[in-house]
């Protein structure tokens, strides 16, 4: 069915159709309109699950933990500081190998208060063991939650999934969308660590250093499978559905000399710059990186990279361009710090962004002169 | 790309117009993206949304500077904001206004939607309803056809008013 409908909407949606039988949330600021949307579905009797309100997004998520480990499909979704007050809990629940889908709508932390977007808080959940995707548009919202699902309870990964989609940009933008039947596309939830609800038990979980380490070496290896899972999951959503996506969407890249790379809609809006520099003789591409972590295989030789960062980790330099610097350190990169706090960053400024590299170091959009 | 700003008053409807024309944009077979401006939005203060139509995917998320058409659904609003700001060479300004208003170097037109909404008695908690009496102005000025804008006000709302409204605001409008 083809409907108007924001990101927020659209995940909301995707929700739905992907049949969760818990649904926690805590219900008010910074949380956004998914889960007010989800509950709706839920009063009318459209959805089949359970939702259940909390106190706290620590609790959301702490809910969520306690829901999957029954082996049952568990959702929520947050924001920005509600993320951060999660904390503790993304890693239990990577750490307990659960299959939690949670939608994260990325916005600025304070101070200063603001709600706009910015990738901070998505950022500094990177080490939990989350997978972690950003998206671009609606439909790819709303398709990409659908594979989250099929991802995260894949049984050679089982690792938590957070869709993350940009503040206000895109989670309040209507754009077009068709919404679909997954029908079997993911298949029914097997948790092999299951706790039996018919004949409960627990056995102490004190592990000691001869065991820990094997646990996290799981969840590594669990994140070394991911690649191929997320690409079966993209290649038969194309094949049910009609629509492809990557671990990094490549536009005019194959001749390019220089690459933007970003994240979320910025990443969308840079395939605009790139237009208008091929117009000018500019053999420009852009690649917007999906998936975060695990982080993809980037075709980096022999191009400049023009990184845009919407996250910056103090003392050090721009998150997404310190991930690409680290995987390859040959790469020639010029980091662009842009668009904190939802900043204007327009396609005619990443088009100067560009044209005015200085290939190995930083610049900050609106501050350096 | 035809890009177009609406003003109006928080809790008068504008994102829902928005909303509607992005509908009808895509019922005609374009593409549309539809954005409240991100800010903070109060009952009655003065708020702004975005719509902008292509034959093209649109890519772009960065507002609109530069509007081909500027929807003024509250006249009112013009005595503390300058509406026509970043307005293209030859735009076009549509006011909801009972009397012809002149704005230099641009195309104005003007049209009643608040009479037309108390006509046919489309009035919500007091207030009458404006978003979807101009689908049907729009339509008359051809930025969406008028079969689009019926049907999408008709997903939208089932209180056949609102369609009455569009089609009087369509027979209204001389362009």
């Amino acid at each position: 069915m083809l409907t108007v409908a924001t990101g927020n909407k659209a995940v909301a949606a995707a929700v739905k159709a992907a049949k969760p039988a818990v649904v926690a949330a805590y219900p008010i600021t910074p949380q956004t309109e998914i889960v007010e949307q989800i509950a709706e579905y839920v009063t009318s009797g459209e959805m089949d699950a359970r939702y259940i309100p909390v106190e706290s997004e620590h609790s959301a998520m702490t809910a969520c933990i306690g829901a999957s480990i029954t082996g049952v499909r568990s959702f929520t979704a947050t924001s920005s500081h509600g993320l951060l007050y999660m904390h503790e809990m993304l890693h239990w629940a990577a750490g307990a190998r659960l299959p939690i889908v949670m939608a994260n709508v990325n916005r600025a932390l304070g101070p200063g208060w603001n709600v706009w977007a910015e990738h901070s808080d998505a950022f500094s959940q990177r080490d939990t063991g989350w997978i972690q995707i950003f998206v671009g548009t609606v439909q790819e919202a709303y398709d990409t939650t659908l594979m989250a699902f099929r991802i995260a309870e894949d049984q050679g990964v089982l690792l938590p999934v957070m869709v993350n989609l940009d503040g206000f940009t895109l989670s309040h933008i209507m754009q077009s969308l068709e919404t679909l039947d997954p029908g079997d596309y993911i298949p029914p939830l097997v948790l092999p660590h299951r706790i039996d609800t018919e004949n409960p038990a627990g056995y102490g979980t004190l592990t000691g250093p001869a065991d820990y380490f094997k646990f996290r070496w799981g969840m590594e290896k669990a994140m070394r499978t991911a690649p191929s899972v997320i690409r079966d999951a993209e290649e038969e959503f194309f094949r049910r559905f009609g629509r492809r996506y990557g671990p990094v969407e490549e536009y005019l890249c194959e001749d390019a000399d220089v690459v933007v790379v970003a994240l979320g809609t910025l990443g969308v809006e840079a395939e605009v710059a790139v237009d208008l520099l091929r117009k000018e003789g500019i053999k420009a591409g852009s690649m917007r990186i999906r998936w975060f972590r695990p982080f993809p295989d980037l075709d980096v030789a022999g191009r400049d990279l023009v990184v845009l960062d919407r996250g910056y980790s103090f003392g050090f330099g721009g998150v997404l361009s310190d991930s690409i610097r680290s995987r390859y350190p040959s790469a020639s990169i010029y980091s662009v710090v842009a668009g904190l706090g939802g900043q204007e960053v327009t396609y005619d400024d990443i088009a100067d962004f560009i044209r005015d590299r200085k290939m190995g170091e930083e610049y900050w959009f609106g501050v350096d002169a | 790309m035809f890009e177009i700003r609406i003003h109006s008053r928080g809790g008068q409807g504008g994102v829902t117009a928005a909303r509607l024309l992005a509908m009808a944009s895509f019922l005609d077979k374009k593409h549309a993206t539809a954005a409240p401006f991100y800010g903070a939005e109060r009952r009655g203060a003065p708020v702004v949304s975005f719509v902008r139509i292509d034959d093209q995917q649109i890519k772009i998320y960065s507002q609109i500077r530069s509007p081909n058409l500027i929807i003024v659904l509250d006249g009112s609003i013009m005595d503390s904001v300058d509406v026509l700001q970043g307005i293209q060479p030859g735009g076009t300004v549509l006011i909801n206004s009972p009397h012809p208003v002149d704005l230099p170097n641009v195309n104005v037109l003007t049209i009643d939607l608040t009479g037309i909404a108390l006509s046919v008695n489309l009035v919500v908690a007091g207030s009458p309803i404006l978003n979807t009496p101009v689908l049907g102005a729009l339509a008359k000025m051809g930025v969406i056809t008028r079969e689009s804008a019926e049907a999408a006000i008709r997903g939208m709302f089932t209180d056949e008013r609102n369609v009455q409204a569009a089609e009087a605001a369509f027979k209204e409008l001389i362009v």
